[in-house]
């Protein structure tokens, strides 16, 4: 396997890591405002006992975005220049609604104030909403092509990045990540938080099923290999899973395994459709950026291969001792009275 | 409008606003790491409640930090596309190291710390704020060998198949004497921001509250830390500014004679101190103060005997080299912005033997304008910190990639060579939605660090947390943070 082989894989396995685990916090975000509606009892201390499941580790799962950006920029950085210049408005809405949502939920406890609380919790939900959207949408819109002239520039039209195929995406990250951090507060919670968050799971079972499958089938009917066949089974057989765990109201944490499956296996499936191509031109495909004509030189490679190996797996070592460290479930009966200040000084 | 204008609008204001919170968190992680190490070994609540107070300061300023950082990284693709597509191969491995091997410690560890004053034990909890300590210097390493690449191409060359710069020693890369030079500069300009920062506010509470215990328990104590830390720090800066500029001298004469608007070429020229004039045209520039011996001295270390290039000349020079083209920075910015990074630096020293001398042998000062000094005083690092930086980048126009004047100069690439091709409105319009949104979380981080200085220590804050962790039977409350 040449290095730029190995360093496609390695990007996917980035993306891979950061879907997985901010598409979680992101489900948290989606869904904390519903948690405070359906709440019986005190709203406020239901979204808060939501906010703190993902509170000590949605940083640390953010890196692996920027990550996978730097290292998009090292090793490919052709895919790099045209695909984020050609992709402005939607990378910059995802930047807009990630910072939004980072100084939200960190903010939103340091005032104790319904109305400071109602704008953070604003910050939350357009901050999860949005780029949970738009990373289908970008995504799909990657695998289905983008025009890519002879001088690697994209020029884009609204419909390369806004059409059934792309939109379709867009729903199936949106329902799959809202589902998944269902499953991940049903595991991190107890009492009645926990019962909402099964009863969300429940109701998004099916559609999201449905949107997934769809979606999964189309990627893998227009643009699919053989062999990806088998990720999408993959894929499927874990969502199923999922959701006959949800609706036997079945072990919390092998549900949210088979979710982590799904999440696993779609972003499997994308970059595996993608390859060799890392940018598919629809205008020429002797335009498209490829593996080999847009990735960085063997030495690069070599270094950033070693960084790699060495550091992965250290990283993946204390960020999983992190989620042990936190394994308690939250309740929101026990969760102490705020601690940040009023608004005025009293 | 030029989009090559609007977007390096958009990159300056989106890096200067970046830089006036890490500063911060590079410099304050450390300090608070060493007040818990201190509460840690002497079991004094004193100074658990400053590393919580200053904890909770931290976080707002971190979360800012982390937020407009990952515009950094984000837009040398979507607005400079062509410059990401030329030193990719180079400028891309520092920063995907700087996530692999810093960022995610620092975004890790800052959970567990946050999250773990009553999940971890005592020693190991504050083995978290270490490494968050680190971390975060360890990302400034990594980002600055990445700008000093760009100051100072060094281990690449230019292939000419390829049409790009090419990585041939990282090891090069690392130890390039510009990175160096800028990371210790960098570095001790954030740790004196901290040591202002906790000087500063601590100073304003022991006046204010000189009469409780918690004036001489606490305050003082963080005062005369936060003061020694600025003092060497301050001094810090001056002997590496001077390396820098000594090596600035060498790799960027242009930057150099623009900082003191030296046009002709000049043995033995006078360091400037006040000039009057349009700068931007060399002819109208009156020198108004001047000290002599000085220049000589930062450009190579003696009085005199020392030949400076001036910028027409230099200007001639590079026409000659790289063909027609203005070579020359707004001269008016690289020189005041000099000026500004190094005046700046004297308030908050002053400050710092003011704070020692009226705190001097366990007095309590209680003069109501040395609260006003130390209020007055904080901002200072912050802008000395934006001129610094400004400086440096305006000061390497119209470059993007300053050739190495003993390097592969084939390696170098102007801003408008390095610019996407967009429309002047696609960026005008994100120059826009950033400039607004920044400006609106900037005023709600002023606020919220405001309140949180008037509020001081809290109460509830004096309880140490016990120092166990809970059996995993008992379901015990997180330290909730949110």
């Amino acid at each position: 396997m040449a290095l730029h082989d190995f360093w496609f894989i390695a990007l996917a396995g980035l993306f891979l890591g950061f879907f997985v685990l901010e598409g979680f916090d992101f489900g948290i975000g989606m869904l904390m405002k519903v948690f405070g509606r359906v709440a019986k009892g005190d709203r406020e201390q239901h979204q808060r006992a939501v906010l703190n499941t993902i509170g000590p580790v949605w940083d640390g799962n953010e890196v692996w975005l920027i990550t996978a950006g730097g290292a998009m920029f090292a090793a490919f950085p052709g895919m790099y220049a045209t695909l984020f210049s050609g992709l402005y408005l939607p990378l910059l809405a995802i930047l807009l609604s990630m910072i939004l949502r980072i100084c939200a939920i960190e903010w939103r406890g340091k005032i104790d104030d319904p109305r400071w609380r109602g704008w953070a919790d604003l910050g939350i939900a357009v901050g999860s909403w949005v780029p949970a959207v738009l990373w289908g949408v970008v995504f799909a819109a990657l695998v289905r092509g983008l025009p890519v002239d002879a001088d690697k520039q994209i020029h884009l039209s609204v419909t390369d990045l806004l059409n059934p195929y792309t939109l379709l995406g867009g729903l199936a990250t949106a329902g799959l990540f809202a589902f998944h951090g269902a499953l991940f507060a049903r595991l991190k919670t107890e009492g009645p938080v926990r019962d909402d968050a099964t009863r969300f799971a429940a109701r998004l079972a099916l559609p999201v099923t449905a949107v997934v499958a769809a979606f999964g089938v189309w990627t893998q009917l227009a643009h699919g290999k053989d062999w990806t066949w088998l990720i999408l089974g993959a894929a499927v057989i874990a969502q199923l899973s999922a959701a006959m765990l949800v609706w036997s109201r079945g072990g919390d944490g092998w549900a949210f395994v088979a979710t982590t499956g799904v999440v696993a296996a779609v972003v499997a499936l994308l970059f595996a459709v993608l390859y060799p191509n890392l940018v598919p031109s629809t205008l020429n495909p002797e335009w498209s950026l490829t593996v080999e004509n847009a990735s960085s030189t063997p030495y690069t490679l070599k270094i950033m291969s070693w960084a790699a190996l060495i550091f992965a797996p250290l990283v993946i070592a204390y960020q999983a001792w992190t989620y042990w460290v936190f394994r308690q479930r939250i309740s929101a009966a026990r969760i102490p009275a705020s601690i940040g200040l009023s608004r005025r000084p009293t | 409008m030029d989009p090559l204008d609007v977007s390096r609008w958009q990159f300056g204001i989106t890096t200067v606003y970046h830089f006036i919170f890490v500063p911060l968190t590079i410099g304050l992680a450390p300090l608070i790491a060493v007040m818990q190490t201190v509460w840690v070994i002497t079991d004094n609540p004193a100074w658990y409640r400053l590393t919580r107070f200053f904890g909770k300061l931290f976080l707002i300023n971190f979360a800012l930090g982390v937020a407009t950082g990952i515009v950094q990284e984000f837009q040398f693709g979507m607005n400079w596309s062509e410059y990401s597509r030329f030193v990719g191969d180079v400028f891309g491995a520092p920063l995907a190291m700087e996530g692999l091997v810093a960022f995610f410690f620092e975004s890790t560890f800052i959970g567990l710390w946050i999250f773990g004053w009553t999940r971890l034990p005592r020693l190991v909890h504050l083995a978290c704020i270490w490494v968050v300590a680190v971390a975060v210097n360890m990302s400034a390493f990594f980002i600055i060998a990445a700008n000093s690449w760009m100051q100072h191409p060094v281990g690449a060359r230019y292939n000419p198949e390829t049409g790009r710069a090419e990585l041939t020693s990282i090891v090069a890369l690392f130890t390039n004497n510009t990175a160096t030079a800028a990371f210790s500069h960098a570095v001790t300009g954030a740790l004196l921001t901290a040591g202002t920062f906790v000087a500063g506010v601590c100073a304003w509470w022991l006046v204010r509250a000189r009469e409780s215990d918690e004036a001489r328990t606490m305050y003082r104590p963080a005062t005369i830390l936060g003061c020694l830390v600025a003092l060497v720090a301050a001094a810090g800066l001056a002997l590496t500014g001077d390396a820098q500029g000594k090596l600035m001298f060498q790799q960027q004469p242009m930057k150099m004679a623009s900082a003191e608007s030296l046009c002709h070429t000049e043995t033995d020229p006078d360091f400037s101190i006040l000039t009057i004039g349009t700068h931007n045209n060399c002819d109208s520039v009156t020198h108004l103060i001047e000290v002599p011996y000085v220049l000589p001295f930062l450009a190579e270390g003696k009085f005199d005997g020392v030949r400076l290039d001036g910028v027409k000349d230099l200007q001639e020079k590079y026409e000659a080299k790289f063909g027609p083209g203005d070579y020359r920075p707004n001269l008016f910015v690289t020189y005041w912005a000099f000026r500004a990074m190094i005046g700046l630096l004297a308030i908050p020293a002053l400050f710092a033997l003011v704070a020692l001398w009226l705190t001097r042998r366990g007095r309590i000062p209680d003069q109501r304008w040395f609260a006003w000094f130390a209020l007055l005083t904080l901002p200072t690092p912050f802008l000395a910190n934006s001129a610094g930086w400004v400086f440096t980048e305006m000061g390497r126009q119209p470059w993007v990639v300053v050739p190495n004047p003993t390097g592969d100069q084939m390696i170098r690439l102007t801003v408008d060579q390095g610019v996407s091709g967009h429309s002047a409105g696609l960026v005008l319009t994100s120059l826009i939605l950033f400039t607004t949104l920044y400006a609106g979380l900037a005023v709600i981080w002023f606020w919220l660090i405001r309140r949180y200085v008037v509020e001081g220590p809290l109460e509830h804050d004096s309880e140490p947390a016990p120092p166990k962790p809970p059996g995993d039977d008992e379901i015990a409350p997180l330290s909730f943070a949110y």
